[in-house]
């Protein structure tokens, strides 16, 4: 399978991938590589490791980072209400010491968290570590022994290794800058929003039922509208949100009925000053000079 | 000593050329290993190499790492393997190495990517002047100079090892307790489950010994902002000597200087060697003792840099005096992007100090609302006494 194949079948799926974007997923996976994803919120990041999965068939696993994100909940924990049912059972029914050890510290009582899970499955899964940026520096190093190594130490169980490989995709919204030892163990690619071409594609795999007019209006005033000084430029999930709420509205024509266009573009745009900003009359003038 | 630039056409095959290719982007700041170098080969196997285009889109997933070699690579990429690169890199070459012998420091600025360096500093420099002062540019222009050679004096070594002293406890002062990972700990507010259960083995299962873990504190992130024009001159020494203090003893720290640009001094001030360092800034603050623009400086920090260092757990300190020569409302703008950021913002103002100081400067009113601390400082022994200040954030 070479990469153009590769971005045929993403496209038949309904995601329209970058040349960039589809080489870097390529290379990943014959080279058996993680993939780092970067790129402003909402661009498709999340989306490419789920229509990979959809692809190839297979689960998709997820690990959303988050401040405080520890082994606990990222790798695996003991289940300690079963432990201590055990110990006192086994007490009562004399047995010795060594054999309830070797009992309660077995695959029985583990509880399996994603990355743990990722590495044990029966075929290759795709692994989505979402949003790398907002876990802790530590957490970091931690994974990095679990990218390069695809095993993991438990220290009364042993050393478990990975039965399948699994297929790692890290997103980062460039919260906190990520470690140089992380960004070499992974293949890069830098989400950028789509142009116009591009974003229609997309726009019109996502929501078939758009008439052609109305779709190239609304990727014209959406790219438009990213070119405004805003706080928060829509993303492409935006765009889509966009279309389905003036499908659901009947509105065939965005010059038509300002009124009804900026009742929508509560979709779009996501902070209190940035809907100050786009006033009806500059929304008027951005659809005017889209259409 | 044989600089590799472009594409060599006697090399004995494509693995060769490819290594040559490493180098290149090494050479261009990049930083890149042996085993890159296996990857990249590998990348190279798995797409059409014939086309420059496949093999330019799979070197760049194989040896980027972030947005700006991403921007960097298709430049670095036309120049060795097509060949388009080498009579432009000299023309660059040139100012810069003219640039350097002016400040006798030629050995830093090989250190530093040597077309950045050029590129930016003199054109750059020229404009900020201009914009800054109509009339007095000729002055203000040897003023700068000046400044450029003496900054060097102006920081003496022993004043670097005093701030390190002070950096430290206002980085201790500042300590966070919202970490939500716990340790182990003696008297911690939370069970250990695994640690009792493991005690408790010892004892048939009974947890006679209840063992804690608690959240362990944390250190806020300083991010540093400091203000060199014209008009700060004289308190610059305590500032530079701080802001070089505070990066040798705190690896999480950032600093910034501004005048009527904005440069990040962070990895400049990481080198090793105390002189080398300082002469590092001042070649990188261009512009020193200039004009002030507060407020663009600090919204062009708000749009770039802050959103990637700067989060709730991190306390901006600006040191300034507050004159402004743009107009204050920019800076008020900048301010509340800044404090959306979840940030704590302090500001140390050196005039504050004096008898009878009023916030008047236009751009100090304009800020004082986002502030969470607004105290005077002009001597190390000032900053030192922030600590206190600092822990009741």
């Amino acid at each position: 399978m070479t990469w153009t194949d590769l971005q045929t079948a993403l496209a038949a799926d309904g995601y329209v991938a970058s040349d960039d974007l589809t080489v870097a997923m390529h290379l990943a996976l014959t080279l058996d590589r993680p993939l780092l994803l970067e790129g402003a919120a909402g661009v498709g990041k999340t989306q490419l490791a789920s229509s990979m999965a959809t692809l190839r068939d297979t689960k998709l696993i997820r690990l959303q980072c988050y401040e405080g994100l520890d082994a606990a909940q990222a790798i695996y924990e003991w289940n300690y209400q079963r432990q201590l049912l055990t110990i006192r059972a086994a007490a009562e029914d004399g047995e010795t010491g060594q054999s309830v050890e070797a009992r309660i510290f077995s695959r029985e009582f583990l509880l399996e968290r994603p990355l743990l899970a990722a590495i044990t499955q029966d075929t290759p899964p795709v692994l989505l570590i979402d949003e790398i940026d907002r876990a802790d520096e530590e957490f970091e190093a931690y994974l990095l022994e679990i990218l390069s190594e695809f095993q993991i130490t438990i220290p009364e169980l042993g050393t478990v290794s990975a039965t399948t490989k699994p297929i790692v995709i890290l997103t980062s919204n460039g919260t906190r800058d990520l470690s140089d030892a992380l960004r070499r163990r992974c293949l890069y690619a830098y989400v950028d929003y789509p142009d116009r071409e591009t974003e229609l594609a997309i726009l019109n795999a996502r929501c078939p039922g758009v008439e052609a007019r109305l779709g190239e209006q609304i990727v014209g005033f959406v790219q438009k509208l990213r070119a405004e000084d805003l706080e928060k430029t829509p993303g492409i999930a935006e765009t889509l949100d966009f279309a389905v709420a003036l499908m659901g509205l009947g509105i065939a024509d965005l010059t038509e009925d300002p009124a009804a266009l900026q009742h929508t573009l509560s979709t779009l745009l996501k902070t209190q000053s940035d809907r100050a900003h786009i006033t009806p009359e500059v929304a008027g003038r951005i659809a005017g000079r889209a259409a | 000593m044989s600089r590799v630039t472009r594409f060599a056409g006697r090399d004995p095959g494509p693995a060769a050329r490819v290594v040559g290719f490493m180098a290149h982007l090494r050479e261009n700041g990049l930083r890149l290993g042996v085993s890159e170098t296996d990857l990249a080969l590998a990348a190279l196997c798995e797409v059409d190499a014939s086309l420059p285009e496949h093999s330019r889109q799979a070197l760049k997933a194989v040896c980027t790492g972030c947005k700006e070699e991403i921007d960097q690579f298709d430049a670095l990429f036309d120049s060795y393997w097509l060949d388009a690169g080498r009579v432009k890199q000299k023309i660059v070459q040139t100012p810069a190495v003219k640039d350097d012998d002016g400040v006798h420091s030629s050995r830093e600025a090989q250190g530093d990517d040597a077309s950045g360096a050029g590129s930016v500093n003199a054109p750059d420099g020229g404009e900020g002047e201009a914009e800054s002062e109509g009339e007095g540019r000729l002055i203000a222009t040897e003023v700068r100079n000046l400044m450029r050679k003496d900054l060097r004096d102006l920081v003496r070594p022993e004043d670097i090892a005093e701030a390190e002293g002070v950096a430290r406890r206002l980085g201790a002062a500042l300590r966070d307790r919202r970490s939500r990972r716990r340790i182990a700990a003696r008297k911690g507010d939370r069970l250990h489950f695994r640690r009792t259960i493991r005690a408790s083995l010892a004892t048939g299962g009974e947890p006679v010994r209840l063992l804690h873990k608690h959240r362990p504190d944390r250190p806020h992130k300083i991010v540093a902002l400091c203000d060199v024009s014209g008009s700060m001159t004289v308190y610059a020494q305590v500032f530079l000597a701080f802001l070089a203090g505070l990066m040798r003893s705190d690896p999480t720290a950032d600093a910034y200087l501004f005048h009527t640009r904005l440069v990040r001094i962070t990895e400049a001030l990481r080198d090793k060697d105390t002189l080398r360092a300082i002469g590092r800034m001042s070649l990188m603050a261009d512009g020193f003792g200039g004009g002030s623009e507060i407020g663009p400086s600090l919204a062009r920090f708000a749009r770039t840099y802050a959103k990637r260092f700067v989060d709730g757990r991190s306390v901006v300190m600006i040191l300034s005096d507050g004159y402004d020569t743009a107009p204050p409302d920019v800076l008020d703008a900048a301010l509340e992007d800044l404090k959306k950021r979840g940030c704590k913002i302090i500001w140390l103002n050196p005039l504050k100090g004096w008898r009878d100081y009023a916030p008047v400067a236009a751009g100090m009113a304009a800020a004082l609302p986002h502030l969470d601390l607004f105290a005077s400082a002009n001597t190390l022994d000032d900053l030192a006494a922030l600590d206190r200040e600092l822990t009741a954030l």
